[in-house]
């Protein structure tokens, strides 16, 4: 039975809108078909982390993926085959509805990402927000993380294509 | 071409001031007097580094009278569309595989709450 429903195509996707709320500002929204709770739990549980923070279609994939998610506790990514290390410290956790922490890769002046999980009678309002300490901070966001796995990924495409 | 325009824009954006004129020409139009204000700079120098920017498309100057008024040109508006797209790519192709992880934790409460009844 399960296997017939994955085999079926998916319902209407829900639409992800990205937002320059101001200079230092970037917001992500996005509902998920679930409770809270359990985007939540996808959010903080490493082994469900890894499975989507890297999407399949840009043929990547994570070497490590280590979260101590609570107040003060560390994370840290890791990529093959280039080993580009993400990390930071969790500031806020507050189960099922909020997460803050830091990215440090870039040095202290890094981004901070507030995660805002609201449920909506049994789906998932969530809100990704960006906060940059400077003007120059978001003018390095575009080259910072996304960016440069966009970039790695384009290289790999073309990298494979050469062959 | 596109590889030469994206140098130019490099290295027009090399320049801590220029990203300043930028930045303040975001928020809204100036004069090159206005700028060299802004920046303390003589009217000589503020003018070579709009120059610069105009080059690199990231820059427009209009002149009204005796006064040149520069804007935000059409490329940095293009990148800033990109940018968004860019990330908005990244986004949505996380999420759609996020919304699969969501499913299977779905059912599988489902069939452990089944289990427990």
């Amino acid at each position: 039975m399960d296997a017939r429903r994955d085999s079926e195509p998916t319902p209407m996707k829900n639409r992800t809108t990205v937002e320059r709320k101001s200079e230092r500002e970037l917001v992500v929204t996005r509902t998920f078909n679930g409770p809270a709770r359990i985007v939540f739990e996808a959010w903080t549980k490493p082994e469900l982390f890894r499975r989507w923070w890297v999407p399949k279609s840009m043929g990547m994939s994570l070497r490590s993926c280590e979260m101590d998610v609570r107040v003060g506790g560390k994370y840290r990514l890791e990529f093959e085959p280039d080993a580009v290390a993400f990390f930071g410290t969790y500031l806020e956790v507050i189960p099922p509805s909020r997460l803050v922490w830091t990215n440090e890769e870039g040095g202290e002046d890094g981004p901070v990402t507030t995660v805002t999980f609201e449920d909506k009678g049994g789906k998932t309002l969530l809100v990704l927000h960006e906060l940059y300490s400077s003007k120059e901070a978001l003018d390095a966001a575009g080259t910072g993380a996304a960016d440069a796995m966009v970039e790695t990924f384009a290289q790999l495409d073309e990298l494979l294509l050469a062959r | 071409m596109f590889e030469s325009s994206l140098n130019a824009s490099f290295a027009a954006l090399s320049d801590a001031t220029r990203r300043g004129v930028l930045e303040q020409l975001r928020r809204a139009d100036a004069s090159i007097t206005d700028l060299a204000e802004k920046f303390q700079m003589t009217l000589t120098g503020m003018k070579k580094h709009v120059g610069v920017l105009e080059q690199a498309g990231l820059v427009m100057t209009e002149k009204v009278g005796r006064v040149r008024t520069c804007k935000l040109g059409l490329r940095r508006l293009d990148e800033e569309a990109a940018w968004i797209e860019r990330h908005r790519q990244l986004w949505g192709a996380r999420f759609d595989e996020l919304d699969t992880v969501v499913e299977e934790l779905k059912r599988r409460e489902k069939v452990n709450g089944r289990k427990k009844r």
